[in-house]
């Protein structure tokens, strides 16, 4: 065995690889259980990509025959459902899990310095696996896949100039159709997971460059021992392997409940209007996209004409913040010109538009937070009142605009949703400074409980 | 840990709330596919009345027969149309371009009808159809307005029609049914017989739900134990970390 081991690592760095993201990778002792999820999105990678694989054995990407394909591996083919549902509960699960491991982030100041370009590559992989799950949605041919897939890629339409080439261009036709399912399937049994895969491995590369966060916000490695390893680290395996199997198994419990017992989940994993074959002829009552869509696309919708004088003022707070923060003449005066021409823009350009860019927006700044945030302390445990009401009100608010766009719009509704949407906004746009006026407590040397 | 999963299950329950919700004019209705006997009367009451026009073009005769409890013999002699195998799928006897033709709309494929429109609705549905001058079938229904389906089953049910009362807007609001003439069930054996009917509509919408609770159940008690001996292996590990 040691000499077969000794060939193989001549020519492949085999026991060093181990080494160094396993058995030498040394994590702090203090993990709690916010920390699982980045080994469960990883395991629900894993499970869609194996369960997809399934599914494609027996699946027709064509529009004559792809919702009848689906029923036929729902019923005719051995163990088809289970494929099914694993994946399609599976894509809701995988959401819950990285929407967690996100909160994670932002709790414990994962995005500051030096894991902000690990928090970047997060975030693209976010972007992605929103597009991995656009497109799959599409590929059962339910009416609710259509006219979701027509509602969103429409909005592209709403780009000045290139907009309505733009929308065909995605299709491929003039409305959703075959060749657009076609494409859609290319890219997600095959393009988006490859950049997926290629993304988390990169992802784990930065994250074993930097090492690893944790709840207290302390890092690890500037408090090493005599033999360079840090006082607060401990090997990942076994310490971590075992524990994350717990973390695994009681994830898996959770997740076949729902495999088996409510796949649907009243209507919220499985939509009841995609169980009616797509029809050109006759929209659903209420188009809505899946539940991990709806905080975004309730952001959408709040843009309306109503809201554009509150989106003028949220920019000049944003310019009135930054010409503060930067120092120099030229920048500040490119700043207060881009908020001119911006909010010029407001009042020429339709809403429509707007809410494109404001959905892009929204996710764009979460990726600017380890930027945005000024506090000395990473960890919420030692930052004061303002961080913590801060974020509380972020959750609340995220959660709150993600049940206002699966529901239909009324005044009341539109009404919160703007709210929400301008909620949003602040929370990110006063970041820098709330979180610089905010009193923290001193954090200790070593890693508390 | 344990605030946190309370927490989580005060956020699950309205959202539970709200999707369950929607039209609250439904009629209730129990569904319980252990019943095989219900299932089976609910299958030949559909093959019977409803695959003349309908199709269930997802579902096989041998799978049905084989799911319910129905031995081949009796499938071939009470469910079968002549032309058809025990193979085949369950495929309308009426050509589809003629009952556009008669109907105005082609009778759509009913497999799914539970899980789309939901079990409460396809109850209300059967329960609800009224004489309305004003519709061209002389049918309409409660739950689907000028629906273009006639009342397959009045000899049944009798014919009924429907009071609406007036609010202060004008607008009509639907009271109650009146029975006009008696059919040859009563209400009561004509609801047992819709509530047979759903039953199998609910099987027929999702054929795996027969088997997937009890699989469910395994798969749970396997996790548990999992989870226990994982957790044991875990704590094993960790005490020497101080
Ligand atoms: C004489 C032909 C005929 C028969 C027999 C028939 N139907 Fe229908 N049914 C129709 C037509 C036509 C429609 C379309 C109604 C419309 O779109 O207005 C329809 C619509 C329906 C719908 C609504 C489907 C939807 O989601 O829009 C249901 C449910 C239904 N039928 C159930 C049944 C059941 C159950 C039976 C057997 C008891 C049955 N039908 C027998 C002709 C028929
Ligand atoms: C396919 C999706 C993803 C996979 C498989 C994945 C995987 C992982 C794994 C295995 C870890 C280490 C374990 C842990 O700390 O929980 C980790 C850490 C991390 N991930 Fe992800 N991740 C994904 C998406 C994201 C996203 C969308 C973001 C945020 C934009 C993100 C940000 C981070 C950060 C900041 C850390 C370090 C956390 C810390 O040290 O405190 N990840 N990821």
């Amino acid at each position: 065995m040691e000499k077969f081991m000794q060939w193989i690592d001549e020519r492949y760095p085999l026991t060093e690889t181990y080494n160094e993201h396993l058995a030498k990778y040394y994590a702090p002792k203090n993990f709690n259980w916010m920390y699982y999820f980045g080994s469960l999105a990883l395991l629900m990678l894993v499970v869609q990509i194996v369960t997809g694989i399934f599914l494609t054995m027996h699946y027709k990407p064509d529009a004559r025959l792809a919702f009848e394909s689906v029923e036929y591996i729902m019923r005719d083919v051995p163990w088809g459902w289970l494929m099914r549902y694993l994946h399609a509960v599976g894509a809701s699960f995988f959401f819950i899990v990285v929407y967690l491991h996100m909160l994670r982030g932002m709790l414990y100041g994962s995005h500051r310095s030096p894991r902000e370009l690990l928090w970047l590559v997060g975030m693209v992989i976010f972007l992605c696996l929103m597009a991995e799950a656009f497109m799959g949605y599409l590929l059962p041919w339910g009416n609710m896949s259509y006219w979701g897939a027509q509602v969103i890629i429409s909005l592209f339409g709403a780009i000045p100039y290139v907009g309505d080439g733009l929308t065909e261009w995605i299709r491929g036709d003039f409305v959703v159709a075959d060749a657009t399912l076609n494409r859609f399937f290319a890219l997600h049994v095959i393009a988006l997971p490859l950049v997926l895969a290629g993304l988390v491995f990169v992802h784990l590369i930065a994250l074993h460059k930097v090492g690893s966060n944790n709840p207290d916000g302390i890092e690890i490695k500037k408090n090493k021992g005599p033999d360079g390893i840090p006082v607060d680290g401990i090997p990942f395996h076994p310490y971590y392997t075992v524990k994350d199997l717990v973390g695994v198994s009681v994830f898996l419990m959770i997740y076949f409940a729902v495999v088996f017992f409510m796949p649907e989940f009243f209507g919220w994993f499985l939509e009841h209007d995609n169980f009616t074959p797509a029809n050109l002829l006759q929209t659903p009552t209420e188009i809505k996209p899946l539940w991990y869509f709806t905080p975004f696309y309730s952001i959408l919708r709040a843009t309306t004409n109503t809201l554009l004088p509150y989106l003028a003022g949220v920019a000049l707070v944003t310019m009135v913040l930054a010409v503060m923060a930067v120092k120099n003449l030229i920048g500040r005066a490119l700043i207060v010109g881009a908020t001119v021409v911006f909010i010029a823009g407001l009042f020429t350009l339709e809403a429509k538009f707007w809410g494109v860019v404001l959905m892009g927006l929204s996710i764009v700044l979460l990726a600017l937070l380890p930027w945005l945030d000024r506090s000395p302390v990473k960890s919420i445990r030692y930052r004061g009142w303002m961080y913590k009401t801060a974020i509380t009100v972020f959750c609340i608010n995220f959660l709150l605009l993600g049940w206002l766009g699966t529901q239909g719009v009324d005044e009341t509704k539109t009404l919160l949703a703007q709210v929400g949407t301008i909620i949003y906004l602040l929370f990110f746009v006063l970041m820098p400074v709330y979180t610089s006026l905010d009193k923290t407590r001193p954090v200790p040397e070593r890693l508390t409980k | 840990m344990k605030r946190t999963v309370f927490l989580i299950c005060l956020l699950l329950a309205p959202l539970a709330a709200t999707a369950a919700g929607g039209n609250g004019q439904l009629d209730e209705v129990k569904i319980d596919l252990r019943d095989k006997q219900a299932l089976q009367r609910g299958a030949r009451l559909f093959v019977n009345f409803c695959l003349s026009c309908h199709s269930a073009g997802y579902m096989r005769y041998d799978r049905m027969g084989k799911d319910l409890g129905i031995p081949e013999a009796v499938l071939k002699d009470n469910f079968l149309f002549s032309a058809h195998r025990p193979g085949d799928l369950m495929k309308a006897t009426m050509p589809h371009d003629d009952a556009k033709l008669w109907f105005g709309t082609a009778p759509p494929d009913l497999s799914l009808v539970a899980r789309s429109r939901g079990p409460e609705w396809f109850y209300t549905y059967m329960r609800s159809f009224y004489q309305d001058e004003v519709s061209p079938s002389g049918w309409n229904n409660r739950v689907f307005p000028h629906v273009a389906m006639p009342h397959v089953l009045y000899e049944w049910q009798g014919t009924q029609q429907a009071i609406f009362h007036k609010d202060e807007h004008g607008q009509q609001h639907f009271e109650r049914f009146e029975l006009t003439k008696a059919g040859s069930m009563s209400p009561e054996e004509y609801d047992a017989a819709m509530h047979d009917l759903t039953n199998f509509m609910v099987y027929l919408g999702e054929p795996a739900k027969l088997h997937r609770y009890n699989i469910g159940v395994f798969v749970l008690i396997f996790m548990a134990i999992f989870t226990l001996l994982m957790y044991a292996l875990k704590k094993e590990y960790w005490t020497d970390v101080k």
